[in-house]
């Protein structure tokens, strides 16, 4: 497995409680389609019925959000980790 | 957290905790309409969507508004409006609200305004309108089984959740961005607990204090896992404006962005008024104010878009540099319904602004304030918002959190000697 992928506790039921889950993949696309393969129904949580990232949610690759980034097709790095947070209000 | 472990209240007749936050009543999705019970939750299991709470209000009309008014001088008379649960009064906190609704005459006619009034949170026990939220969120943390009050702030956070804890004597920690006001840093730190500066932005820490908060479930995250109890604070700014204003509501508001939960929940204090009778339905137009170095909900309200794309902050007004603000898309619906519009202006815009509120009306703001009172010109400038319909606008923050912002370009009008002789050569009479 190439990456980690840190799993928010909405969507640890997928993941039988793990917070953390390896996966494979070039790309932020790849990584949560790997994902799904395992834990199915899991990429639909992220992405909606486009295939676009939620609005609500925020996918991480090390410290670097991908909307800054190219996006679901964002370079994961061999040995990078991917978060996937809700996104949260301002303090 | 598993609230059946750790929630402090007292079991139902089948084992079951019961949670007694008053009128509230559930969650619910923002985004789908999916509803949870009420718990430390903040985004919904379906689709990531923001929680809110939802109610059954008890009463409503003249019997309401006879309680209210002769509730506590402080945010505690909204309690049959609000996630507390009863008693909450009673309890150790800081008892913020009921700040000044102050009529700005002077600067209305520096503008060309016929009225305008200046709600001024900079009273409150911390000097900002955090302590609103905060004693929502302290209220809602304690019935749910917390122990720890947290957040990730920009400053006025900081400040509300230390001083909210110590008064309530439980622990508290604080993540702050390293390059904060000095002022905000060393505030926080004097009111004791846990205060950790982080070689980051704003977005860089919430990251961070997400991670902490699905790890540490004995903490809560004042605005991440007790967010939707939070948010609901701000809805006391319009019923206080509503009441000041003799039980109705203005015709316009302008409302700093930072998250943009606050000018969302104004919003929909507003609307909640209504519902009840309280005030009599009368519409209102809602304008966002943003710094022009942090504005994604600005940019995506003059672009038409529903989106708002993250940005990466660089303004002096570091209370509003959210630059990924979680309820953008709803400040768009809330300003888009009313007939309003999201503004932003430069940095040099808002120390002249924060200069002329403060030569004008006597009130100091802190950098959020200035883009707010700025973001007001602009508004008149550009015909958006009209000069001759009743006025309010929010200052959230006190300027001595933001002195650096205006210490080089305010200063003595003179410096001289001791004497007689040297005032008048200062050609100071």
């Amino acid at each position: 497995m190439s990456v980690t992928v840190r799993i928010p506790t909405v969507l640890r039921t997928y993941t039988g409680g793990q917070a953390t889950v390896d996966a494979d993949g070039a790309t932020v696309a790849d990584v949560l389609a790997d994902l799904d393969t395992r834990f199915p129904g899991i990429a639909g949580r992220v992405l909606d019925e486009r295939g676009v990232l939620r609005r609500f949610v925020n996918v991480y690759v090390d410290e670097d959000d991908v909307r800054f980034g190219d996006g679901l097709q964002t370079v994961v790095p061999i040995g990078s980790t991917v978060a996937v947070i809700p996104a949260v209000a301002g303090g | 957290m598993t609230t059946s472990a750790t929630l402090s209240t007292s079991p139902a007749t089948d084992g079951a905790p019961t949670i007694d936050l008053g009128p509230a009543v559930a969650l619910s999705c923002r985004e789908c309409g999916h509803r949870v019970d009420l718990g430390p939750f903040y985004a919904c299991t379906e689709c990531f969507g923001p929680l809110e709470v939802a109610y059954q209000f008890a009463s409503s009309g003249e019997e309401l508004r006879a309680a209210i008014e002769a509730g506590p001088d402080n945010i505690w008379r909204w309690a049959p409006l609000l996630p507390v649960p009863p008693g909450i009064a009673s309890t150790p906190n800081i008892n913020p609200g009921n700040t000044k609704l102050i009529r700005a005459d002077n600067l209305a006619r520096e503008l060309g305004m016929k009225t305008l009034w200046v709600k001024d949170d900079s009273g409150n026990p911390t000097h900002s309108f955090k302590d609103r939220v905060v004693a929502v969120a302290l209220a809602a943390a304690r019935e749910l089984g917390f122990s720890v009050l947290a957040c990730p702030s920009t400053g006025n956070l900081a400040n509300a959740v230390a001083a909210a804890a110590a008064r309530a004597g439980i622990r508290s920690v604080v993540l702050v961005p390293s390059n904060l006001e000095q002022q905000k840093i060393l505030t926080t730190a004097a009111y004791g607990g846990t205060l950790v500066a982080v070689d980051g932005n704003y977005d860089d820490i919430n990251r961070l204090a997400g991670q902490i908060a699905a790890e540490q479930e004995d903490w809560a995250f004042v605005n991440v896992n007790v967010r939707p109890y939070y948010a609901e604070g701000s809805k006391t700014l319009g019923y206080e404006v509503a009441e000041q204003l003799g039980w109705r509501l203005p015709k316009q508001v302008v409302i700093p962005i930072a998250s943009g939960a606050q000018l969302v929940k104004i919003d929909k204090g507003f609307t909640e008024l209504v519902e009840l009778g309280l005030v009599d339905a009368s519409p209102y137009k809602v304008f966002g104010a943003q710094a022009t170095g942090c504005s994604p909900v600005a940019a995506a309200f003059k672009a038409g878009e529903d989106v708002v794309r993250p940005v990466r902050p660089d303004t002096i007004a570091k209370s509003l540099a959210i630059g990924n603000p979680a309820d953008g898309p709803y400040v768009l619906d809330v300003v888009r319904r009313t007939g309003g519009a999201v503004e932003d202006v430069s940095d040099d815009d808002v120390i002249d602004a924060i200069k002329l509120l403060a030569r004008t009306e006597g009130i100091f703001a802190e950098t959020a304030g200035g883009v707010t009172v700025a973001t007001l010109r602009k508004l008149l400038a550009t015909g958006a918002l009209d000069p001759d319909e009743e006025t309010v606008i929010f200052n959230t923050g006190d300027g001595l959190k933001t002195l650096d912002a205006i210490a080089s370009s305010v200063g003595p009008t003179a410096t001289i000697k001791p004497t007689l002789a040297a005032f008048e050569q200062a050609g100071l009479v």
